[in-house]
């Protein structure tokens, strides 16, 4: 047993000392029970959105036009599923299981991206979803490879590399449909319509009404604000989406000289908060088929188990 | 149930150390192999893979570290910068 010799509040500075020099704060290492808390939270959260991120899109393997686009979806699908490894693998270091993250997950404890809240209509929105929901991961990832916790920015180090063909495909898989035909052109607004406002929701509610915020940003779990963040995803996505030639649908946005920034409208924060709390479009259904695939992998589980025990037993 | 935990080690090209990458859960060392491949060298990342189980490996303490790496703080004579030779003298 480790015994210090140190008051918690002796305790606190050092760690806070060790936070604000940059030093990774690592497993073993002394830390306060709300900074365990809070990642707990926050990588669990973010597992658990890798993990239901994959039915959307999972929902058009089947249906992929070519068996070139199938290929790449499926490897993108599966590239979500080892997203979801990576995080709950830095959870675990904290001394939380995978079954107790589970079990919060289907009592409703724990919370995932409510983007995946939203139902995929059509193919184009497989495309939209690797080019805007992609990215806006991508930039709020970036700025967590910097968190102060050794293993979780370890973990986003290995998932900024890989995601970047995920955003790629899905802009590449639109350039056709955006160029294609009227019906194309209509399928491919259509999804833009309506992943644009459900995507800027992914960064959180306002800096000024966000509860995890302050401390957050003072332990550097988060190293940039939602609304920060929330910018820098407008303000790259505004030139790709003039490339393409589809509207973005908000009439408030455009180009602030002075602040060398876009302009853009207010989110619809009841929406946001209906979603959060339960009532999306797909919330009961993404839990649900979740529950569902882990009792139908029970049996795999089961053999597995036997069969270890039989081998030990010869 | 719980499966036990392995740590995972990578080598990237031969010649190369293996380094850690990560860890999971496997049923066993050759499952664990399994699921290592197709978890953390989706793209060439590995040309071979160790794994251990977690509770196997040995570890220093991180709070001992001082008194434990003590005894190598205070031979400085143990480095190449300790000795001072002049200038003129070349290749060592
Ligand atoms: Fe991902
Ligand atoms: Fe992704």
């Amino acid at each position: 047993m480790t015994e210090y010799r140190l008051s918690d509040g002796e305790l606190e500075a050092a760690f806070q000392q060790r936070v604000d020099e940059e030093r990774k704060i690592e497993p073993k290492d002394w830390m306060p029970e709300a900074y365990r808390k809070n990642l707990i939270r926050q990588i669990s959260q973010h597992a658990h959105s890798e993990v239901i991120g994959m039915q959307p899109e999972g929902n058009w393997i089947t249906r992929a036009p070519t068996l070139k686009r199938k290929m790449i979806l499926l490897a993108k699908v599966q590239d979500e599923a080892g997203h979801g490894l990576y995080l709950y693998g830095a959870a675990e270091t904290l001394g939380v299981t995978r079954e107790e993250m589970i079990q919060a997950l289907h009592e409703g404890r724990a919370k995932y991206a409510s983007i995946f809240n939203y139902p995929t209509l059509t193919w184009a929105d497989v495309g939209v979803i690797g080019w805007l929901v992609d990215s806006a991961a991508i930039v709020n990832q970036i700025s967590l490879q910097r968190t102060s916790y050794g293993p979780y920015s370890r973990a986003m180090i290995r998932i900024c590399k890989e995601e970047s063909f995920h955003q790629r495909q899905g802009f590449e898989m639109l350039m056709p449909l955006a160029s294609g035909s009227p019906e194309q052109k209509a399928m491919a607004q259509d999804a833009m319509d309506r992943w644009w406002w459900p995507t800027l929701m992914m960064f959180g509610p306002h800096d000024s009404d966000s509860m995890h915020s302050a401390k957050s940003m003072q332990w550097k779990i988060k190293r940039r604000s939602n609304d920060e963040l929330r910018q820098d995803f407008v303000d790259q996505t505004v030139p790709q989406a003039e490339y393409l030639d589809l509207a973005i649908p908000d009439p408030d946005l455009k180009w602030n000289e002075e602040r060398g920034h876009y302009d853009f409208g207010e989110i619809d924060w009841d929406e946001f908060w209906a979603v959060v709390s339960g009532d999306g479009l797909c919330n009961r259904e993404r839990l649900d088929r979740h529950g569902e695939a882990h009792r139908e992998g029970e049996w795999v589980r089961e053999a597995m188990r036997a069969y270890e025990e039989k081998r030990q037993s010869t | 149930m719980k499966l036990p935990l392995y740590e995972v080690f990578v080598r990237s090209k031969r010649g190369l150390d293996h380094r850690h990458v990560g860890s999971l859960h496997a049923e066993d060392g050759g499952q664990a192999l399994k699921l290592a491949r197709d978890c953390y060298t989706r793209r060439g990342e590995g040309v071979s893979i160790w794994v251990v189980r977690s509770g196997d490996i040995v570890a220093s303490q991180e709070e001992d570290a001082a008194s434990f790496f003590d005894p190598s703080d205070d031979k400085p004579y143990r480095h190449a910068t300790f000795y001072r030779l002049p200038p003129e003298v070349k290749n060592l």
